[in-house]
């Protein structure tokens, strides 16, 4: 009689034996296929590095498969495969990440001092080693934090009435204009603040109508994340604060939201990391200038990106050192605000 | 000590009818048990008694909860002050996780802004001693309220209800996630809060309901779709010996579908 697989598992306990790939015969299957590309590259008229090393990459992983197929059998070739397939992205990421981050730091650290931190360009001439981005620094704080707290709190409060009381048309209405918002192009909110505010209410630049802008490339993000993050609370702990005699509004701001705010304040963090490189919408708001300007709400202001643009666009050597330290300031700036705002959640979060 | 009086209560999910027509009195200072097969409705109907059930989108109900002759589906009445006097306990351990043990306990109190900081502290004592916790958790009020075990969790979740002094306290199926000693735990539980709370439970485990319950109320329905309906209530003594329907014997005896 035919025996079913299982039951001949049961009678046989070899059955449930297979075998194992030991980390030598892993290494040495992968070796030999690399030794068998290199050879082929060396006999044959095969060049090209990048050929080289994609051939070589193919021909180590096919070795080290085909070993695993002979030794333990189809179901894990496909794990290994699969395995293959994660660590050569992530460690493609991990270049590309790296190799931005190294090189900008190579770059930038030349003209990083203290000098560079605590001075502007006033009066300092493209071919000059001087000058700093003190000023830059100060309008991209600025500008950044005014627009987080006009899209922040604003934000919060859609995405609430989106999960927690919005249904029918209105929600909906909501839901594409928020939809359609996170398609704006940057310069796109730049110009409409250059034309209504800048303008159009003859507010003329500055880093507040630059702060405006931002605001609105960072509403939508703000609204979506939060929106995603809230809906995963689960209701029982929604019903368990009701039961507790506790107001819908109260549980929502006392229960809802504190527990979903690890991951909203990850959102906003997204949103300003993302606005923080912005440039286009910038040249029209805060335009951009040499000397300090502590006061975001009259006349124009520089911005981190607006120098590195600046000194980028210029031929000489000091001036695109003072660059890439911007660039480097800038993407310090960016990591600085998110390990802040991870700390304040964190309290906000036992375990 | 309340009463409750439910009169010709049906309940509604959209178009969907739970529950028809339940007529049922709560005893204060008693254990009543409302039993009988799953989706009959007895969650739907315990919650129409603290008007949790029209927190559902587009959930819906009929008829008069009478607490101590007031209906408290009367125009006028507050569904938040309700439930502050109607404590309700959930099947599922549901601990806000952002909150300390501490803080849990306190939460019903603190949310509602009527408790000073200062004076909160003897009260949560109070709720978690009357929960049977607080020699458990006494050196660790600090940590998380995530951090107990399942059972612990639950008893976490009663002192947090009895922390805003309810008058009358639900419990849906209070111990199906829990292991039989912490059910045991519980049950115990029970029987000393009964002297202070009018008490509610839920249960489909038939000898909880005979261990704690003083009255019991067997529900069911006829077939899948259709409302449940409340088919004899009495003393629990009498539903378990000489039940009056036919349905609720063969429920009892095992013989049930
Ligand atoms: N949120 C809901 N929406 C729609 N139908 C529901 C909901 N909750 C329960 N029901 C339905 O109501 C009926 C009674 O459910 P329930 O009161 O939970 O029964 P029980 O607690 O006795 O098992 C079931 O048919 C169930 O499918
Ligand atoms: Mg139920």
């Amino acid at each position: 009689m035919n025996m079913s697989k299982s039951a001949q598992a049961i009678i046989n306990p070899s059955v449930l034996r297979c075998g194992r790939l030991g980390p030598g015969q892993a290494v040495a299957a992968t070796a030999g296929g690399v030794a068998l590309a290199a050879l082929a590259f060396w006999l044959t008229p095969l060049q090209g590095r990048a050929g080289f090393l994609l051939v070589t990459y193919l021909a180590g992983t096919t070795g080290y498969l085909l070993a695993a197929s002979k030794i333990e059998g189809r179901r894990s070739v496909v794990d290994r495969l699969a395995a293959v397939l994660m660590v050569t992205t992530v460690g493609i990421c991990l270049l590309a990440l790296g190799s931005v981050l190294i090189y900008t730091a190579v770059r930038g650290v030349k003209a990083l001092d203290w000098y560079f931190f605590t001075h502007s360009m006033n009066g300092v001439g493209p071919r000059d080693d001087a000058g700093g981005a003190y000023h830059a620094i100060v309008g991209t704080l600025q500008q950044v934090l005014l627009a987080a707290l006009f899209a922040v709190p604003s934000g919060l409060l859609v995405a609430i009435y989106l999960t927690e009381y919005g249904t029918g048309r209105l929600a909906s209405l909501v839901r594409t204009v928020i939809d359609v918002m996170v398609g704006i192009p940057s310069i796109v909110a730049g110009l409409f603040i250059y034309a209504f505010w800048v303008l159009g209410l003859r507010r003329g630049f500055s880093g507040l109508a630059a702060a405006m802008a931002l605001a609105i490339l960072m509403l939508p993000i703000v609204v979506r994340s939060a929106e995603e993050m809230i809906k995963l609370v689960p209701p029982a702990l929604r019903e368990a604060a009701y039961a507790l005699g506790i107001p819908r509004w109260r549980a929502i701001l006392r229960v809802v939201l504190p527990t979903a705010s690890a991951g909203i304040t990850t959102g906003v963090m997204l949103a300003v990391a993302r606005v923080t490189g912005e440039t286009a919408p910038l040249l029209l708001t805060a335009f951009g200038f040499d000397s300090i300007q502590n006061d975001p709400f009259s006349g124009p202001q520089s911005s981190l990106p607006l120098f590195v643009f600046g000194q980028a666009s210029s031929a000489f050597s000091a001036a695109v050192d003072r660059a890439w330290a911007g660039a480097l300031t800038l993407i310090a700036v960016v990591l600085l605000l998110t390990v802040a705002a991870r700390l304040v959640t964190r309290r906000n979060r036992l375990v | 000590m309340k009463r409750i009086e439910a009169n010709h209560v049906s309940a509604w999910y959209g178009t969907f009818k739970a529950v028809e027509d339940v007529t049922l009195a709560i005893e204060p200072k008693q254990v009543t048990a409302l039993i009988g097969p799953s989706g009959c409705g007895k969650s739907t109907f315990i919650r129409t008694l603290n008007r949790m059930h029209e927190v559902i989108p587009g959930a819906r109900i009929d008829g008069e909860v009478l607490l101590d002759a007031e209906d408290i589906y009367a125009s006028g009445i507050d569904p938040v002050s309700v439930r502050r006097t109607i404590g309700m306990v959930f099947q599922r351990p549901n601990p806000f996780p952002t909150m300390s043990i501490r803080d849990n306990v306190s939460a019903g109190l603190r949310l509602n802004g009527t408790r000073k900081k200062a004076e909160l502290d003897p009260i949560v004592e109070r709720a978690l001693q009357g929960a049977g916790l607080w020699k458990e958790v006494r050196d660790r009020l600090d940590r998380p309220g995530a951090s107990l075990s399942g059972g612990q969790q639950q008893r976490l979740c009663i002192a947090r209800a009895i922390a805003v002094e309810p008058q009358v306290l639900l419990m849906d199926e209070p111990c199906s996630a829990l292991d039989p000693v912490s059910t045991l735990r519980i049950e115990d539980l029970i029987a000393e809060l009964k002297d202070q709370y009018t008490i509610v439970i839920v249960t489909h485990n038939m000898q909880q309901a005979a261990r704690v319950s003083d009255s019991t109320a067997f529900f069911t329905l006829e077939v899948a779709g259709d409302p449940g309906r409340l088919v004899e209530v009495g003393p629990t003594s009498k539903i378990f010996t000489k039940p009056d329907d036919e349905r609720t014997e063969a429920y009892i005896t095992g013989r049930f579908g």
